[in-house]
């Protein structure tokens, strides 16, 4: 009888091992923070990719959609404290420098991203990077061209492809103005820097310097936003609710089909599929006009760099995911036909099966083919310099000096003098 | 043994240290801990990792900075708006709701506390629809009804400091009102009978026995007022949907120590601003406490 009961727990013991082990097979469960939810149905898409090529290394991806500021903030104090991080979470550029100070609490991915880099634009790395050291996983190139309503441009007897030059902006904007009278060339941006930065870019210039000094108060800032200001002046451009495009007050204004023309990463071409409907068939993409023709006509801008956190429960299976997610071919395939932004991998750029597919819904929407634009400025994409003063000099650009510029019409040369104080009376 | 611990608790001697107990260690852990900590953090520059005494960089920094003396006067300019506003009307409302002669209080004490109970985030995005920039929305609504343009209420530094206060109102009167509806309930009702014996008008009985009957409640509604005035940062944050509103029109103290703090990463500066916060609104009080006469009133 004692032989038998033994008998019985040595089976009940297997079989619990048994059912442990099976346990272990299971899929590992990984957490993700996002901020824009088009993102987190990208992840789920990969992950099930990944699961397909990796049976014995499945993940359970788990998720979660929070607002920017919360969950920027919320990273940030749960990587000071130690406690609360997720596995991984998407980290905005223009927060992205606070996370590199000091001993960045974040899993160097050198060796997960090993197998794709050669395929990667290497500033795009370069920006989620600390002394040689990769934190972050780039999402786009984020290559700045212009988006024209064409319908209101060709009432005004302007053909899109015909303007170069800020001058040429400036003008099929008197046209419009004299068939549309309550219709604008473009906006003027009080809660984003996109069309300053571009404008500096191509002037060769940055918010920072090279040597991270914040330099708003030079001769290529007063020009561009001289250029600027004397358009809001003559009417031609406006500012629009929220400040800027990428808003909700921004994305109704342009669906009001106030705008013939919008300066904008490539990626806003989502926001105009899911966002924009009613300009379904009307907006043809450009280069950007420039101030003189021969300067480079494109810039990276915005981003998201994926990171993995330091408290990561499975830190090498969470790199190895991020960076087939992101990185590899198949991921970037997938950053275009899901997402609808321009790849890291330029290659695939001019692969014309992917990038001319009829059956893609940005194809659909567009009058012409994005890639043929951007393979047009390929060469000429400058990359913007991102430093730990930026999210400082950011914050009062977008908040103060746009607003002096654009709103209050004040004396540019002073509002610039004013601007470079206040931010270097703010930097340590 | 056991006889021992019982006859500890029922030991009158140390049953109240047993009591207050809970409270002390709350005190301590959530508020002492804390001071002691930000003050040592103000002295210090942070980063995960990284830990560096700085001194009193930080708060050299904070005398040149002119963000930050924007935010001292907005903060400043608000409590005060707070106090003008947010005083007299609430005690008019509370001896009206008093009287019996009114009509309907219950009505209007339920319709003027509701905005207390309802979410600062509905309120401010409520606020925020209702001064939009766009034709439609009410306030330019209201503007053109009188055949005046539209204006960007919330980009302008009037309108939107108005837009606030008028938010602060919306949401505080109620329960000023209520604070001074429970001191008047403690004047005795003969006071005014007796005055109406002798003639007094409404405004006499409002000016010789209300007010001075409830000026307890009064410097209790003014204490607290300073420092939610002072202390302010949802209503700002809601109103222009974040932190950053333009030309930091709606940029409160709290709102810089957050902005330094969280959106910029650098722990020790808002620390100081957290404490020069804590000595500006320490001082007004004891001034304005000493000014009334609650302070130093044993020696008098």
């Amino acid at each position: 009888m004692k032989r038998l009961a033994a008998l019985v727990l040595v089976f009940a013991m297997v079989f619990v091992l048994a059912l442990g082990g099976l346990a272990s097979a299971n899929p590992t469960k990984l957490t993700l923070w996002t901020f824009i939810h088009q993102h987190a149905r990208f992840y789920q898409v990969m992950t099930e990719k990944w699961n397909e090529l990796n049976p014995d290394r499945q993940v359970e991806l788990e998720a979660t959609v929070l607002p920017y500021d919360d969950m920027h903030n919320k990273l940030q104090i749960a990587l000071q404290s130690g406690v609360g991080a997720p596995d991984m979470c998407d980290v905005e550029i223009s927060r992205f420098p606070n996370f590199l100070q000091g001993v960045p609490q974040l899993m160097v991915l050198n060796d997960a991203f090993a197998p794709y880099v050669d395929d990667i634009v290497p500033s795009r790395l370069g920006i989620y990077s600390k002394d040689g050291n990769m934190y972050g996983a780039p999402t786009h190139v984020g290559a700045t061209v212009a988006f024209y309503y064409v319908d209101i441009l060709e009432d005004a007897g302007v053909d899109y492809r015909d303007i170069k030059t800020w001058d040429d902006f400036a003008e099929a904007g008197r046209k419009l103005k004299a068939v549309h009278p309550d219709k604008y060339m473009g906006i003027a941006e009080t809660s984003a820097g996109w069309t300053i930065t571009a404008m500096l870019a191509q002037q060769g210039s940055d918010l920072v310097s090279s040597d991270d000094q914040p330099q708003i108060d030079t001769p290529e800032m007063l020009r561009a936003v001289t250029v600027l200001q004397n358009m809001v002046a003559e009417g031609i451009i406006t500012t629009c609710p929220d400040g800027q495009p990428d808003t909700e007050g921004g994305k109704g204004f342009l669906d009001q089909g106030n705008v013939a023309g919008v300066i904008m990463p490539q990626w806003f071409m989502s926001r105009y599929l899911d966002e924009i409907p009613s300009m379904n068939g009307k907006v043809a993409i450009a280069p950007v006009p420039v101030f003189e023709e021969g300067m480079p006509r494109s810039l990276g801008l915005g981003g998201t760099g994926t990171v993995v956190t330091l408290t990561a429960s499975d830190q090498d299976l969470a790199s190895a995911w991020l960076a087939y997610a992101k990185l590899s071919e198949e991921g970037n395939r997938m950053i275009w036909e899901d997402l609808g932004f321009d790849p890291c991998n330029t290659a695939l750029w001019t692969e014309t099966a992917m990038t001319h597919n009829p059956d893609n819904a940005y194809n659909q929407y567009f009058l012409n083919n994005v890639f043929d634009v951007l393979n047009e400025v390929k060469d000429e994409i400058v990359m913007i310099r991102s430093s730990s003063i930026s999210p400082t000099i950011n914050n009062y650009v977008t908040t103060v000096m746009l607003n002096e510029l654009f709103e209050d019409m004040l004396d540019p040369a002073e509002v610039l003098e004013d601007a470079q104080y206040n931010i270097e009376s703010q930097i340590f | 043994m056991m006889r021992k611990s019982v006859a500890f608790l029922y030991n009158q001697k140390v049953a109240p240290y047993v009591f207050v107990l809970p409270f002390v260690l709350t005190f301590l852990i959530f508020f002492i801990y804390p001071v002691i900590t930000t003050v040592q953090m103000s002295f210090q520059d942070i980063l995960p990792g990284m830990v560096n005494n700085v001194g009193f960089k930080n708060y050299e920094r904070l005398l040149g900075d002119r963000i930050f003396r924007t935010a001292v006067s907005n903060s400043i300019l608000y409590t005060l708006w707070t106090l003008l506003l947010l005083i007299p009307f609430p005690l008019v409302f509370a001896c009206m709701l008093n009287s019996r002669s009114m009509i309907a209080r219950g009505f209007f004490k339920t319709s003027l506390f509701l905005p207390v109970v309802t979410s600062v985030v509905v309120a401010g995005t409520i606020f925020r629809l209702m001064f939009g920039e766009v034709n439609g929305s009410l306030m330019n609504t209201i503007r053109m009804f009188f055949g005046l343009g539209p204006i960007k209420w919330l980009r302008v530094r009037e309108t939107g400091f108005a837009a606030m206060v008028l938010m602060a109102c919306w949401r505080w009167t109620g329960v000023n009102m209520l604070y001074f509806l429970s001191g008047l309930k403690g004047v005795p009702p003969e006071m005014y009978e007796s005055a109406e014996i002798d003639g007094a008008n409404a405004w006499q009985k409002f000016r010789h026995i209300s007010v001075p009957l409830v000026k307890p409640t009064i410097i209790y509604v003014l204490t607290i007022s300073i420092y939610a005035g002072l202390a302010m940062f949802t209503e700002s944050y809601m109103l222009w949907a974040g932190n950053n509103s333009p030309k930091n029109i709606g940029l409160t103290i709290v709102g810089y120590l957050y902005r330094q703090g969280w959106e910029q990463n650098r722990m020790g500066y808002a620390s100081a601003v957290g404490l020069v916060l804590l000595v500006v609104a320490m001082a007004i009080n004891l001034v304005q406490l000493r000014l009334t006469g609650v302070l130093g009133r044993e020696r008098d």
